[in-house]
């Protein structure tokens, strides 16, 4: 997969509006995500970020301005055609949204089955997916057998086996203690130093996201260590991870966890601490 | 400072027309929908992909499942018809016509309708249950983010197995309903066996037997689609899917008993100028 840091956006909003029956939510967002960069996006509870999510998506549809998500403006696509887009766009939703009658195995394999691909193939698949989530184990299981951390992470290998271009994660920690939240993290990031993908990822806790912009996971030594510091020129291999911060239905900062730092706004500086 | 929902707290006057007006455009807004629901159910069958394993376990829950329920109450119905009209004709000597009037009765009516409402209170209620668990989960915004229509995979599956086992199961009541309406009748009437059957079966005209096999047809459809309708539209957590389970039953067995009506009169002029 190229990473040459193509500047054509993978993902941009342009003015986006979407509100329900009690007024606005996204009131003119703006933001843009490039080929292997991770975005993530802050901000309080009802501030828009699962909308943010299901609109790149394509699963709901925005009141105003322009989703473009691989070169395609989702406003005016039709539903079959939305059916086919998502297959390049891995979702992992907030509580895991596992199908509740379906095994583990069922589950991952899911959209491979859709797709009508061959049971032996299926069966490698899911297993690598498992195996990357590391929870081959639990293959036969059904997801009221697991815990809640184990629930995100089969759900993870379900967005991941027809390995899309483009991962968005709604949420990934919420609700998780400490050391399972920290687990679902360093997945996270291995996805993201191994694989490549473009993702998109919506939570309200900090120390994610300053761990994913500061930390990345070593293919050699299995292990999660210190980013390169940015300017040493090992910068170009270490895939980008920005912020986007929302209030007020607007991105009311877009850039690295740097200028987040050291930036003297109020409202920044309140929230981040 | 900023606050969240801006608008949250904003109240414009409410007046009696804008609340009427609000109410019915929320109906409108959901005849629209149902109906657009229900058209693409059918409409799915046109173009693949099908989901025909998905068919079949469903045939099985509403078919078969409903089984015990409608023969157990499809007995009794019957045997309580005989109760009641064996006094009126055992007045004017002519018991032997018991058999008549439950045999035209249960396959015109009670047994179309009575199904019908037996099936909406099981099944109805459970479709609306099911797919609202999942709606609140977002296991349907999971199955879209998947590539996976749910109109083909949860409602039209559904909608085909009601659809063909509402008639089964009808038919099985009437038949079940038969049988006990001749227990009771050989025991409180002493009415010969053959006698009743023979009655019973001569009774039915080909009209009858196409009114009483139609209907199941109608509202096993209205069964499913309200059933999925409440289900997928279902907003408000776990109370919401407490509502939209019983909105289900009630929709499904008003738009039952109301569309029998009018069948009813179509059917009836159609056997009086066509069959």
């Amino acid at each position: 997969m190229a990473t040459d840091g193509a500047s054509e956006p993978v993902i941009r909003f342009e003015d986006v509006h979407l509100g329900f029956d009690e007024g606005d939510v996204l009131s003119g967002l703006s933001f843009s995500v490039v080929h292997g960069e991770t975005k993530v996006l802050i901000g309080e509870s009802g501030s828009g970020k699962t909308l943010t999510l299901k609109l790149a998506a394509g699963l709901l549809r925005a009141d105003s301005g322009t989703v473009r998500v691989l070169g395609n403006d989702l406003g005016s696509m039709t539903e079959p055609e939305l059916l086919e887009f998502r297959r390049h766009i891995g979702f992992v939703f907030q509580e895991g949204a596992l199908f509740d009658s379906l095994r583990v195995e069922e589950n991952v394999a899911y959209r491979l089955r859709e797709d009508r691909v061959g049971e032996d193939e299926i069966e490698f698949r899911v297993r690598e997916a498992l195996r990357f989530v590391e929870m081959e184990d639990a293959i036969g299981k059904l997801p009221d057998e697991l815990s809640g951390g184990m629930r995100r992470r089969v759900s993870i290998a379900r967005a991941l086996v027809s390995r899309p271009p483009i991962v968005l994660y709604d949420s990934p920690t919420a609700g998780l203690d400490p050391v399972t939240a920290q687990t679902i993290i360093t997945l996270i990031m291995r996805l993201r130093d191994t694989q490549g993908v473009t993702s998109l990822l919506a939570t309200h806790r900090l120390q994610d996201a300053f761990g994913l912009a500061q930390y990345t996971f070593d293919r050699e030594s299995g292990r999660v260590s210190p980013a390169p510091q940015a300017g040493n020129g090992a910068r170009s291999s270490a895939p980008a991870t920005n912020f986007v911060v929302l209030r007020a239905g607007k991105a009311y900062f877009e850039g690295s966890p740097e200028a987040i730092v050291g930036s003297r706004d109020a409202y920044l500086h309140r929230y981040l601490v | 400072m900023a606050t969240i929902e801006p608008n949250l707290l904003e109240r414009e006057n409410i007046s009696v027309a804008s609340v009427l007006a609000g109410t019915a455009m929320r109906w409108i807004s959901a005849v629209q929908d149902y109906t657009l629901l229900s058209a693409r159910s059918v409409t799915n069958l046109l173009q693949p992909p099908y989901y025909v394993s998905d068919v079949l376990e469903q045939m099985d829950l509403i078919g078969v499942g409903s089984l015990p329920i409608v023969l157990l109450t499809g007995f009794f119905i019957g045997a309580v018809m005989v109760l009641q009209t064996a006094a009126q004709f055992e007045r004017f000597g002519q018991t032997a016509l018991t058999a008549d009037v439950v045999s035209l009765a249960l396959v015109r009516e009670l047994g179309p309708t009575i199904t019908g409402l037996l099936v909406a209170g099981r099944n109805s209620s459970g479709i609306a249950s099911e797919l609202g668990s999942m709606v609140v989960t977002e296991q349907v915004d999971a199955m879209r983010a998947m590539g996976t229509d749910p109109g083909r995979k949860l409602v039209t599956p559904r909608v085909v197995a009601t659809v063909l086992m509402l008639p089964l199961l009808t038919a099985m009541a009437d038949l079940v309903g038969l049988i006990g309406g001749y227990i009771v009748s050989h025991f409180t009437l002493r009415l010969g066996a053959v006698s009743f059957w023979t009655r019973a079966l001569n009774a039915l005209e080909f009209s009858d037997l196409m009114q009483g096999l139609t209907k199941p047809l109608v509202f096993g459809f209205i069964v499913a689609t309200v059933g999925c309708y409440q289900g997928l539209t279902v907003r408000g957590g776990t109370q919401g899917v407490g509502r939209a389970t019983t909105q289900a039953v009630v929709a499904a067995s008003v738009f039952i008993l109301v569309s029998n009506f009018f069948l009813t009169k179509v059917m009836l002029y159609l056997a009086g100028h066509v069959f």
